[in-house]
C-alpha cells in the first residue's frame, strides 16, 4: 500500500484530498445536527419591520401569514398601513430593490389616522367589532361601542361594515410630544462644513441664502 | 514583542491588502454603500481571517508538506476557508443571535473574498509559525476593516456632496480608492 502511493504520488494526493474533505464534511455535518436553529429568522425580523396592525389588506390572515410569504419570496410591496418606508425596510433587509406600493391592495394614507364612532348614532350590532383586527373596539350588543384610541391602528377594516356608516377616521393631529424637525432636502445642508457656502456646478463657490 | 508589533504594522498598513495588494476589491467596492454594512463585514472578515490563517497553517503543517503534497495548496486551502465559513456561520447563528444578525448576510461572501486565500498562500511562501500566520491574518483583517470603513465613510459624505453628473456612483467610488491606495503606498518606508 506505502509502496502503491510513493509509485504513485496522484494517490497521496487523492487520499489526502478526499480524507480532508470527509473530515470537513463530517464536521459541518456535525456542526447543523449541534448548532440547529429552530425556526426561520428572517421571518421574524420581516415581521418586526411589519406594521402589525394585522388588517389583512395585503391578503393573508395577518402581519406574520404575510412575512412568512415575503420569506418564501412573495412580493413585498403588499402593505398600505406600512406604505413606502416599510417597503423600503424590507428592501433592505433582504436586499432587494424597493418597489412601489402595489395599488391594488390600497392606498397608502398620508397622515395617520384613528376610528371614532359617532357613539349617539350608534345601534349596537357588532359588527365592527367582529372586523377589527385588534380588538380596539369596545362594546356589546345593542349598548353602544367605542374605540380605544390607542390601539387603534387606522387600518379602515371597520367603516365598511358598519350598516349605520357611524365610523368616521379621523387624522391623528401632530403635538408637542411627537413633532420631529422635517429632513433637510438640499443635499448641500447635510454637513457642516458646506453649510457656509454651496459649491455650484461651474466650481464657483457662493454663499447660500 | 517587537516581532509582532512588526508583523501586525507590517499586515495592517505597508503590505494592506487592499489597497497595496489589490486583494479583496470586490467587497471593498461592492459593500462599502453604508458605514453601518462596512462595519459588519469588516468584523466578519477579520474574524475569518485570523481562523482561517491558522486551520491552513495547520493543515499546510500537519497534511500537505509531510506528503510532498504542497502543489495541492490552493485547492486544500479553498476547502479550509469553505468549511471554516460555513463552521462560523452556524455558530454564530446558534450562539449569539446579535452577532449573527450583524455578520449573517456577510459571512457567506467571505468564502469568495480573495483577501482569505490571499494570507493563506502568503503565509506559506513566508515560512512563518502558528502564531505569526494567525497575526498575520488578524493584522490583514485589521487592515482590511480599517480601509473598508474609512472609504464607506468617504463614500457616505459622497453621496451627500456635488458631484460632476458623469462622475457620480461608481465612476467617483474608483477615482476615491485610487487616491487612498496612493495615499497608502506612502506607508511602504516605514518598516
Amino acid at each position: 500500500m506505502i509502496e502503491l502511493i510513493a509509485q504513485h504520488p496522484i494517490f497521496a494526493a487523492l487520499i489526502a484530498l478526499v480524507s480532508l474533505a470527509i473530515l470537513f464534511g463530517g464536521l459541518l455535518g456535525f456542526a447543523a445536527e449541534k448548532f440547529k436553529v429552530e425556526g426561520d429568522p428572517i421571518v421574524e425580523q420581516i415581521d418586526e419591520l411589519l406594521p402589525q396592525t394585522q388588517c389583512g389588506q395585503c391578503g393573508f390572515p395577518g402581519c406574520r401569514p404575510y412575512a412568512e410569504s415575503i420569506a418564501n419570496g412573495d412580493k413585498i410591496n403588499k402593505c398600505p398601513p406600512g406604505g413606502q418606508s416599510t417597503i423600503n425596510a424590507i428592501a433592505n433587509l433582504l436586499a432587494v430593490p424597493a418597489p412601489e406600493l402595489d395599488a391594488e391592495h390600497g392606498e397608502e394614507s398620508e397622515v395617520r389616522t384613528v376610528a371614532f364612532i359617532r357613539e349617539d348614532e350608534c345601534i349596537g350590532c357588532t359588527k365592527c367589532i367582529q372586523a377589527c383586527p385588534v380588538d380596539a373596539i369596545l362594546g356589546a350588543a345593542k349598548l353602544m361601542h367605542t374605540v380605544i384610541a390607542d390601539e387603534c391602528t387606522g387600518c379602515d377594516l371597520c367603516v365598511e361594515p358598519c350598516p349605520v356608516d357611524c365610523i368616521d377616521m379621523l387624522p391623528i393631529e401632530e403635538t408637542i410630544a411627537d413633532w420631529t424637525w422635517p429632513i433637510p432636502t438640499k443635499p448641500g445642508q447635510i454637513i457642516a462644513t458646506d453649510r457656509r457656502g454651496v459649491l455650484t456646478p461651474a466650481g464657483h463657490r457662493e454663499d447660500a441664502a | 514583542m517587537q516581532e509582532f508589533a512588526v508583523i501586525l504594522v507590517s499586515s495592517i498598513l505597508i503590505n494592506n491588502y487592499v489597497l497595496v495588494q489589490f486583494l479583496g476589491l470586490c467587497p471593498f467596492m461592492g459593500v462599502s454603500n453604508k458605514l453601518e454594512s462596512a462595519i459588519g463585514m469588516a468584523a466578519a472578515t477579520t474574524f475569518v481571517l485570523t481562523l482561517t490563517a491558522m486551520a491552513s497553517y495547520i493543515v499546510n503543517a500537519i497534511v500537505l508538506e509531510p506528503l510532498g503534497l504542497i502543489y495541492l495548496r490552493t485547492i486544500a486551502f479553498i476547502l479550509v476557508i469553505a468549511a471554516v465559513v460555513q463552521f462560523t456561520k452556524m455558530f454564530i447563528e446558534k450562539t449569539s443571535p446579535l452577532l449573527y444578525r450583524v455578520l449573517g448576510v456577510f459571512l457567506p461572501l467571505i468564502t469568495t473574498n480573495c483577501a482569505v486565500l490571499g494570507v493563506a498562500l502568503q503565509n506559506t511562501s513566508k515560512d512563518l509559525n502558528f502564531t505569526q500566520s494567525s497575526l498575520y491574518g488578524f493584522g490583514a483583517g485589521v487592515g482590511f476593516s480599517l480601509v473598508l470603513i474609512l472609504f464607506s465613510a468617504m463614500r457616505e459624505r459622497l453621496a451627500a456632496a456635488d458631484v460632476p453628473e458623469s462622475f457620480k456612483g461608481a465612476a467617483i467610488a474608483m477615482i476615491t480608492a485610487g487616491l487612498m491606495s496612493l495615499a497608502f503606498m506612502g506607508f511602504s518606508g516605514l518598516v
